[in-house]
């Protein structure tokens, strides 16, 4: 069982007078790869900034490797930073940059060069040493980033949106490059993005958050599948919510009929966030269907079309499907038991 | 928006009043006046290394580079407490700064006399305390006092302009990287800042060398500085070849400094009033 | 702690800075003439400043002057900043070196130049020579405040004008002008500020009894102290700071409402900070 590497117990951050984090429990384990996500302001980039020292939490501690770091100042802890906007040195060269953190330990020249062109090799910068680094493309700059935190061996590496300031081709590749070195080094990633789809595609561990407070963690094919609640249904991916009442366990009501489903552990009638994945829904014939509606909008999207169906309650059902019906055709939505998420209503906010 | 006549006003302009003016510096410069007319010399600039002179030479160099230095180490501080997180309405302590720059440079300097002299601000402060008098005015340390004054907010502002605008992320990531406090400041801050410190150096060194009012006003008569002695040679002595002369070497001066300043700067920055 | 100690040194340079001022003022109202006495309170230093014929008048022409060489120097280099701005190349480089002689030259040097210059050209020291000597020395620096706003300026807004049917002329004026009008106030009152500021130059360059208030000044500061130039010092450093003061909060005033413009998220701010207070 890999053993915790970084824990946070019940930490708070107050900024002036805004909460940051709110009473958060969270633990890392060796090797993963770790990603905080969760819209601006939900306290994903401060988790991070505490566990690499540059904020002191409020209340509450951080360990790393069974020992209490919350007052470890960041130049002594083990843990590296990729910064948002990289931070490079620019008056150093691409070399010395890199060199910065070795040169700290006081390490031997000889080493350092050692340690320095394997990491230019790793990250495909071979050739750079004597370059400076505002004449880098963006790419490139954060290529530059990553050997400089990483050739200083870390136990932890922390990543504050990284891949932010690149453009989709450059993001996707660096996504893979990452993902690969985080296996090849065997270390600890720790990843902090705004973007769901980038987060499921990196990570072992996905650490849902908002306003403070973590909604959900689990694999990528759980926050995915199994929502814990409307916030992360709604972030991730994306969703049809409606209203719905439990009549019993297994047991739902909502668009005018009722729907057998896999969940339990709800009252009798109470009322609930009903969750639909838009693929999860198919296109049938009206008549053989229990919900059915009006085709307004058809969107060709290139992997399905995307189509808007508006029921007679009201609701507007978002349906991807590699099939398609015209706009103002009848038709008729299927969906299985376990494709409805049924969820407890939580407090508006 | 071609408006290339538009260029015609400035270029008279500066042609007359730039360009033929440091002409007829040179002119002077290069020629001496004897009974047979005016011959191409270079007898004014050969006097220029008579010792007297020389001495004034030393004495503006040796007080100019004091200043600075005194500036420098006086001002650096203050310029990081300024752009760092001691103050919390920095606006406000930024105008505080500035105020004094706007009074008239000559009253600000005329206001040391009053603190200086024998029975100035100063003494009457020591003397009520039971310490002895000092008398300070009419020496290097007036005139030193005088330039310090009047040139520190010139070392300060440049530095506080490029240490504010350091990316916090650049400090963070040196500590990130290992580096304690004070081998951030060394291996990170500080060069990071010299564009800063190196036009901080030249706004206060070059006033400093050719200044005249600071050096008569508290250095008393007989205190000659280069600036001093150019503004003799004009008005009193009317000997318009050795001040042009002295001038002449005094740009010279100024244009080597800029080149071995920007021989520091590195690359081709754009260049602001600051 | 540490913030403390950093605070008391800022304020020990403040104190450095403002000392010689304030005492200035405090005499300016000393009863006695001699520094070391206190006479008593006192406001005739103010009433003698105001009869002094010599010092009004020096008052007069400085502001004059300032005002003049500081609007034509405007008019001037805002031109001039545009031509050089559309010029390229070794034209530009040399404009630009141009332009920045009379900042780099020492003032001395740049007075002694004009001197010689309207000797040799045998026109009389006086005021028009005064204000030729100023006008020259503004001019750079109303090119050096407007070429940075001509350097943001989107070029493409000109080109919108055009687009929308407005002729060259008009869209210069109601396009063009208007986007570098901080540009051109910043230089005008830089001018303005010079030219009141102004000793070394102005000294070299004025004569027929035209002085303006800092020659006016050196020439009573060099028989010694007198109490009406503390007075002097006084109002001029009140009017100051109440000028800077009503600028200040001008702007304040203008960011809080482009704040309130802005409703929603608050971006940190990231330049510069606390790390070194682990100094």
């Amino acid at each position: 069982m890999p053993e915790n590497i970084v824990q946070l117990k019940g930490v708070s951050k107050t900024f002036d007078e805004t909460m940051a984090l709110a009473d958060m429990n969270l633990c890392i384990k060796k090797n993963e790869f770790v990603t905080l996500l969760g819209p601006s302001g939900c306290g994903k980039t401060t988790t991070l900034r505490l566990i690499g020292g540059f904020e002191q939490p409020t209340s509450g501690t951080i360990w790393f490797n069974g020992k209490d770091i919350s007052n470890v100042p960041s130049y002594k802890r083990q843990v590296n930073t990729i910064f948002q906007r990289y931070a490079l040195f620019s008056h150093l060269d691409v070399y010395e940059n890199i060199a910065f953190g070795l040169r700290i330990k006081k390490l031997e020249e000889q080493t350092i060069r050692q340690k320095v062109s394997k990491m230019l090799e790793l990250v495909n910068l071979k050739g750079f040493e004597k370059r400076e680094v505002d004449s880098l493309s963006g790419g490139q700059q954060q290529r530059v980033a990553i050997a400089r935190a990483l050739v200083n061996e870390p136990e932890v590496l922390l990543l504050d949106e990284p891949l932010a300031a690149l453009d989709l081709k450059l993001r996707r590749e660096m996504q893979h490059e990452l993902k690969n070195m985080q296996k090849q080094l065997g270390i600890t990633f720790v990843f902090v993005t705004h973007d769901q789809e980038e987060a499921l595609s990196m990570s072992d561990t996905v650490v849902v958050m908002k306003d403070g407070e973590i909604q959900q963690i689990g694999t990528p094919e759980m926050i995915y599948n199994e929502p814990a609640n409307a916030f992360v249904a709604g972030f991730i991916g994306e969703s049809n919510i409606i209203d719905g009442i439990m009549r019993q366990d297994r047991l739902a009501e909502f668009g005018g009929a009722q729907f057998e489903c896999v969940d339990v552990g709800f009252e009798r009638d109470e009322l609930v966030d009903v969750v639909i994945r838009p693929e999860d829904l198919a296109l049938i014939p009206v008549e053989q269907a229990k919900l059915a509606g009006v085709v307004r909008s058809v969107t060709f999207l290139g992997v399905h079309y995307e189509m808007i169906v508006d029921a007679a309650d009201g609701t507007a059902w978002l349906v991807h499907s590699t099939h398609m019906e015209p706009v103002g055709t009848k038709v008729g939505l299927d969906l299985a038991p376990m494709d409805i998420h049924i969820m407890k209503k939580v407090s508006e906010s | 928006m071609k408006k290339s006549s538009s260029m015609i006003p400035y270029l008279i302009w500066m042609a007359l009043f730039i360009i033929i003016p440091m002409l007829l510096v040179v002119y002077y410069a290069f020629t001496v006046k004897t009974p047979e007319g005016i011959t191409w010399s270079l007898d004014n600039f050969a006097r220029f290394f008579e010792p007297i002179y020389l001495k004034v030479l030393w004495r503006s160099l040796a007080l100019a580079l004091g200043s600075t230095l005194i500036c420098l180490l006086l001002g650096y501080p203050v310029a990081m407490i300024m752009a760092g997180n001691a103050f919390t309405r920095k606006n406000v302590v930024m105008l505080l700064f500035v105020i004094p720059m706007w009074m008239n440079f000559l009253l600000r300097t005329y206001a040391w006399l009053a603190i200086l002299e024998r029975n100035g601000f100063l003494n009457v402060l020591l003397t009520s305390l039971g310490l002895p008098r000092l008398n300070i005015l009419y020496t290097n340390t007036a005139v030193v006092l005088g330039m310090v004054y009047n040139f520190l907010p010139f070392m300060v502002l440049p530095i506080y302009s490029v240490l504010s605008k350091i990316d916090k992320g650049v400090i963070e990531a040196a500590g990130d990287l290992g580096a304690n406090p004070v081998q951030v400041f060394t291996r990170v801050i500080f060069p990071l800042s010299l564009p800063g410190v190196i036009s901080g150096i030249t706004m206060v060194f070059m006033p400093a060398l050719t200044t005249f009012v600071i050096s008569r006003l508290l250095g008393g008569g007989q205190f000659t500085l280069i600036g001093n002695l150019i503004e003799q040679q004009f008005l009193v002595v009317a000997d318009w070849g050795f001040g042009s002369a002295i001038s002449m070497v005094m740009i010279i001066f100024i244009l080597l400094s800029m080149a071995i300043m920007s021989f520091f700067e590195g690359e081709d920055k754009e260049k602001t009033l600051w | 702690m540490v913030k403390f100690i950093k605070r008391c040194y800022v304020y020990l340079i403040f104190v450095f800075l403002y000392m010689p001022i304030v005492v200035l003022m405090a005499y300016s109202f000393n009863d006695s003439r001699s520094r070391g006495t206190w006479g008593g309170f006192t406001l005739k230093w103010y009433v003698e400043l105001f009869q002094d014929r010599t010092i009004m008048t020096s008052l007069y022409y400085t502001l004059l002057i300032g005002v003049s060489s500081a609007l034509i120097a405007t008019i001037i280099g805002t031109i001039a900043a545009i031509g050089i701005h559309n010029s390229r190349g070794l034209k530009k480089k040399m404009l630009m070196n141009i332009t920045y002689i009379p900042v780099l030259n020492p003032d001395i040097v740049t007075a002694i130049s004009l001197m010689i210059l309207f000797v040799f050209a045998k026109v009389r020291l006086g005021f028009l020579t005064l204000l030729l000597a100023h006008i020259t020395f503004n001019i750079p620096y109303v090119i050096l405040s407007v070429l940075p706003k001509l350097r943001q300026l989107n070029i493409h807004l000109y080109e919108a004008a055009l687009d929308l049917g407005a002729t060259p002329t008009q869209a210069f004026w109601k396009v063009i002008i208007p986007e570098i009008m901080p540009g051109i106030v910043t230089g005008m009152l830089l001018a303005f500020t010079l030219s009141i500021d102004d000793f070394v130059i102005s000294f070299f360059t004025t004569g027929s009894g035209v002085s303006t208030l800092s020659i006016t000044a050196y020439s009573m500061a060099r028989r010694g102290i007198n109490p009406k130039i503390n007075a002097l010092s006084t109002i001029m450093f009140v009017s100051v700071l109440v000028l800077l003061v009503i600028v200040n909060l001008r702007q304040e005033m203008e960011q809080k409402k482009e704040r309130g413009k802005k409703n929603g998220t608050k971006k940190q701010n990231r330049s510069y900070s606390p790390e070194f207070d682990n100094l």
